[in-house]
Formats: structure tokens, sequence, C-alpha cells
């Protein structure tokens, strides 16, 4: 099953313009378990993924909801940045399989 | 007597739980005003809003503007201020003008000012600075006292000599020394969102931790609600716990609701730093009142054995011009990198960059995989195109996007079939300039053994 089947949430924002955090929201606790088990989803993974050094997973059960937090790879509103928000950078993680 | 001092002694003498509005999370971009009026009517202790964040990026901090049209400011704070003063209100707003710098706070002040003289109102404003002495920030460089937050680089005393402006984030200390003068509203410069709410309740003993938790969920007004909104927001402070609803009949905040907000821009939800301790959010839990109302309680208040506080600096690094156009062209677009660089050498030779500062040249294909890092999988009929370029002076960087201008849309290129033009844009002069340009230089923590001498508080009478 890919991510976008599974979550109903799945967005990217800046958390301070030197990280961009991914969450990823569902409807189900089964659903939630699921994800964070799913080995595409470890935190080696998705760093190797979004091409950065390290990536953090955060489980947050009271809202059935996994939080990734990743340096961004240029500090928002430095020149050569595409997206000073950080508001876009979700789509890797769409096709994910878990 | 002030409408801190009043309201203080009104709840003293009656207790009971606190009610507080939180009328807006980007006071500029409109306070919805049905929901607002609602949030009066249940007669708060406080009317807090916030109007600044890093989010916008680095030019506001450095360049002393405010993200926020002025008459769209106006609005919100008329709609605030008078809503406050006419019905004796306190009043307190975070991060004035965007990045809460001076001339943020110059700037929201003057604005205040303006509504009070065409309304009639007379009141005391007590506002509290928010910009960090640079003689500070060295010394606490030289002694080991900053970190950096994410992967930015440590700070030197040099950052601190370049950089535009460096504000910090105040904590409840702050606004605490700012009740203590007696005023009727609190124009703050850069500000934990937090503290904007969670000032008085620690005044009146309320325990600090429920009190952060609640702060932390209204300060974004109504988001915390299922699919989201900026009305007023309206927490009800028990003790232990607070009841949130929001002012808006049609909004619902539900047990998953606002355990979900907790995610929002926050780099860990269960976990939130503040300059004198921190809140754990770990045991946090949340019931329904009722189909609209949430019950929460558990966040857990440590004081911190050393104060910090957070800095954010901005440093100009040159002056901005852009250029607009789009292609449908297939050649061009399939062979768009390599044009735009015999394009990017053609303009160094017509516009030589100066040796000692090189202007920098973007090329933008946007349908291309811009937006994302990623490559695009298909390739798609038509572009977006935007060059941009950073040089030491307005004129030259509009030189340099004026020549890039000319040489894309002429670039000739193996199979070229659109002789007459590579671009198509969507208005003349394609290329303008963009102001200056600035980057994030400071983001870091720097450890402090005394808050009060860097966040100065004053008071003046208005009207």
């Amino acid at each position: 099953m890919k991510l976008i089947d599974a979550a109903r949430v799945i967005r990217s924002k800046n958390a301070g313009p030197t990280q961009v955090t991914l969450d990823l929201m569902f409807d189900t606790r089964e659903m939630y378990e699921r994800a964070l088990a799913a080995p595409s989803l470890k935190a080696a993974v998705i760093a190797q993924r979004f091409n950065v050094a390290d990536a953090e997973i955060i489980p947050y059960p009271a809202a059935n909801a996994i939080k990734i937090v990743l340096p961004r790879r240029i500090i928002a509103g430095t020149p050569g940045d595409t997206d000073v928000y950080g508001a876009q950078q979700h789509r890797p993680i769409l096709d994910v399989e878990i | 007597m002030s409408a801190f001092a009043s309201t203080i002694d009104a709840w003293k003498r009656e207790k009971g739980p606190l009610r507080i509005l939180s009328a807006s999370g980007q006071l500029g971009y409109g306070i919805p005003e049905p929901a607002f009026r609602a949030g009066l009517a249940r007669k708060p202790h406080l009317i807090g809003a916030d109007m600044g964040s890093v989010d916008p990026g680095p030019y506001y901090l450095g360049a002393g503007q405010l993200a926020t049209a002025r008459r769209s400011s106006k609005r919100d704070l008329g709609l605030a201020i008078t809503g406050a003063v006419r019905n004796r209100i306190p009043f307190i707003l975070g991060t004035a003008g965007t990045g809460g710098g001076d001339p943020h706070l110059a700037g929201t002040m003057e604005i205040v000012r303006e509504i009070a003289r065409e309304n009639d109102l007379h009141f005391r404003v007590a506002t509290i600075r928010a910009e960090m002495p640079r003689d500070v920030v060295k010394a606490a460089v030289r002694a080991r006292k900053v970190t950096s937050i994410g992967p930015i680089a440590a700070l030197t005393e040099a950052d601190v000599d370049g950089a535009a402006r460096i504000v910090g984030q105040m904590g409840m200390e702050a606004f605490q020394r700012a009740i203590d003068l007696e005023p009727d509203i609190i124009i703050a410069g850069r500000a934990c969102d937090t503290a904007i709410y969670a000032t008085l309740p620690q005044r009146l003993g309320f325990p600090v931790g429920p009190a952060l938790q609640m702060a932390k969920i209204i300060e974004c007004a109504s988001l915390c609600c299922e699919g989201g909104g900026r009305d007023a927001m309206l927490g009800t402070l028990e003790g232990e716990s607070f009841v949130l609803e929001s002012m808006n009949p049609n909004r619902r905040a539900t047990p998953m609701s606002v355990a979900a907000h907790s995610l929002y821009e926050q780099a860990d939800p269960l976990c939130v730093a503040e300059p004198e301790g921190v809140l754990y959010l770990a045991d946090a839990k949340y019931e329904a009142v009722d189909e609209r109302r949430v019950r929460v309680s558990g966040g857990r208040w440590e004081p911190a054995t050393q104060f910090t506080v957070k800095i954010e600096g901005a440093t100009r690094i040159g002056a901005r011009a852009v250029l607009v156009a789009g292609s449908t062209d297939p050649v061009f677009i399939a062979k768009s990198q390599e044009i735009a660089a015999s394009v990017e050498a053609m303009v160094r030779e017509l516009v030589p960059p100066n040796p000692k500062r090189p202007y920098e040249l973007f090329f933008r294909f946007y349908g291309l995989g811009v937006v994302g890092g990623q490559p695009v999988t298909t390739v798609p009929e038509e572009v977006g195109v935007l060059v941009e370029c950073i040089a030491e002076t307005e004129e030259e960087a509009r030189a340099v996007a004026a020549s890039a201008k000319q040489y894309l849309l002429h670039a000739p290129f193996p199979g070229r079939i659109s002789t007459a033009g590579n671009l198509g844009f969507p208005f003349t002069p394609p290329e303008m300039t963009a102001g200056d340009a600035y980057r994030f230089s400071i983001y870091h923590i720097m450890q402090v053994d005394d808050l009060a001498p860097l966040f100065p508080v004053s008071i003046e009478t208005i009207g």
C-alpha cells in the first residue's frame, strides 16, 4: 500500500529556517501502526530518499501521526532556495510503500 | 486603574476560570470580525494576538519591513484595540510588525497611535524591545554559550557584526515586567507566541504547564479545529485543565484535531522549549466536552536551571532582480539546462562580475523539478522560467536580469524551430528589481544569566 492511499494528511512545513518537518496523519490506529512499523519509513531510508544526512522519526500516537524531521538542504530564504516555507517538500514520500 | 491592574484585582476577588481570547495567529492578514465579536461577548480576561514569525523568510527581519499590508494591519489592530480598550480588557500583541525588531515595533506603534487618534481612544501602552545588543551576543559567542539550531554554522563574532538585525525571543519574564508598568495594552517585539497568553495566568498563580499548553494551542486561533480556520479562539483555563472553543459556531475542536495541532511547525510535538524552562506534552489528555469543545490537561512545566534565548539574525547579501517568463517549445524545454549554461556564460561576458563580490545568477525552469528538488519523470508541455540575480547593487542586478532576458529569448541551440524567440513574457518589463536580499545568518540558542536587560520595557500614554 502506498502512503498516499494510507494517510489522511501528508504535509511538510519548516520548523524554523533550518529544519523541515513532515507530518503523516492516519485515520485509524491500525494504519498508524502499520506505517510506523514499515521499513520504508525508518530514519535511514527516509534520509536517503530526501538526500539529506539524517532524519528523525517521532511517533505521535495521540493523533495517530508520525512526524519526520529533516535538515533543510538550504536555509529558508537563502539564495538557491525554492521553498521558503517548506510547504512543498512532501512529494518524495507520497509513493512510499508501507 | 489600568486594564491589567483592574482585571487582576477583579479576578482575585472572584477567582474561578480564566478566559483568554486569541484574536489572531497572524494579525494583519484579516481577523474575522463575527468570531472576534462573539469572543468579546464572552468577557475574556485577556485578548492576545501574534503578528510575526521567521516563516516569511529573512527579508522582513533584515529590512525592518512588515510582511502584512499597512491597511490590513491597521484594520486588524483597530478591531483588537477598540475591542479591548472600550471593554477595559487587557490586550497583548506579540512579535509586532512581522520581525519583532525596533523598526517593526516602531511601525506598529505608529499604527497604534493613528488608531487611538481616529477613534478618540486613551490608553497606556507598554512596549518591550527585542533587538539583541551585539556586544552581549559576541560575549556569549566568546564564552561558548551559543549553539546552532539545526544545520546552521556555529556563530562567529563576524556573523554578529555582519547581521543587519538580531532579535531574541522573549518569554513570560519580559511580559511580567511590562504588566508591572500598569498598561492597558502591551506591544512586544520578537516574542514566544506562548508567552503572550501564559503570562497573565502565571501572574495569577495558575499552574504554568497547562497555561503554556493552552497558549501553545490558542496562539494559532482556530487552526486547532477540524479543517483549521482563522477565527478567534477562546481558552478557558480551569487550573490543571482548560477548555477550547472556537468563536465561530461552525468550527469544531475535537480531541483529534487539537492533538494533531501539536505537530504544527514544531520539530518536537512532545517538548516545547521556552526561555525559562521546558513544557512537556507527553502526558497530554484530550477529552470532548461536547461536539465542538475539548478539555485538555497534562502539560508539565519544568523550570530551567539555565535561561536561554532563541536568537534570529538576517544579513544583507545584495540586491535582487528577477525575470518571469514561460516556454512551450519542446526543444527548448528539453535542452533548457544547457541553454541556461550558455546564456549565463554570455551574460557574464557582457556584464563582467566584480571579482571581489561576484553576482549570483539562478535559472529555474518550473515544471522540471524545481520546487521539490527531485527530477521529474515526464517532460511537461510548458515550463515557467524564473531567472534571479543577486548582485551588490540593484542597478547591477537589473543589468544582469535584462541581459539574461535578451539572451535567453534569442539563444540559438541545435534543432531550434521557433527562431523568433524562446520565451513568452506575461508583461513588460518582464525583469524587475525586488529590493534588498537577505539570508538568515543567525538561528541559535544563547545561554543567558539575566533575561531582563535583553528585553527593555517602557510605558507611554496615548491620547
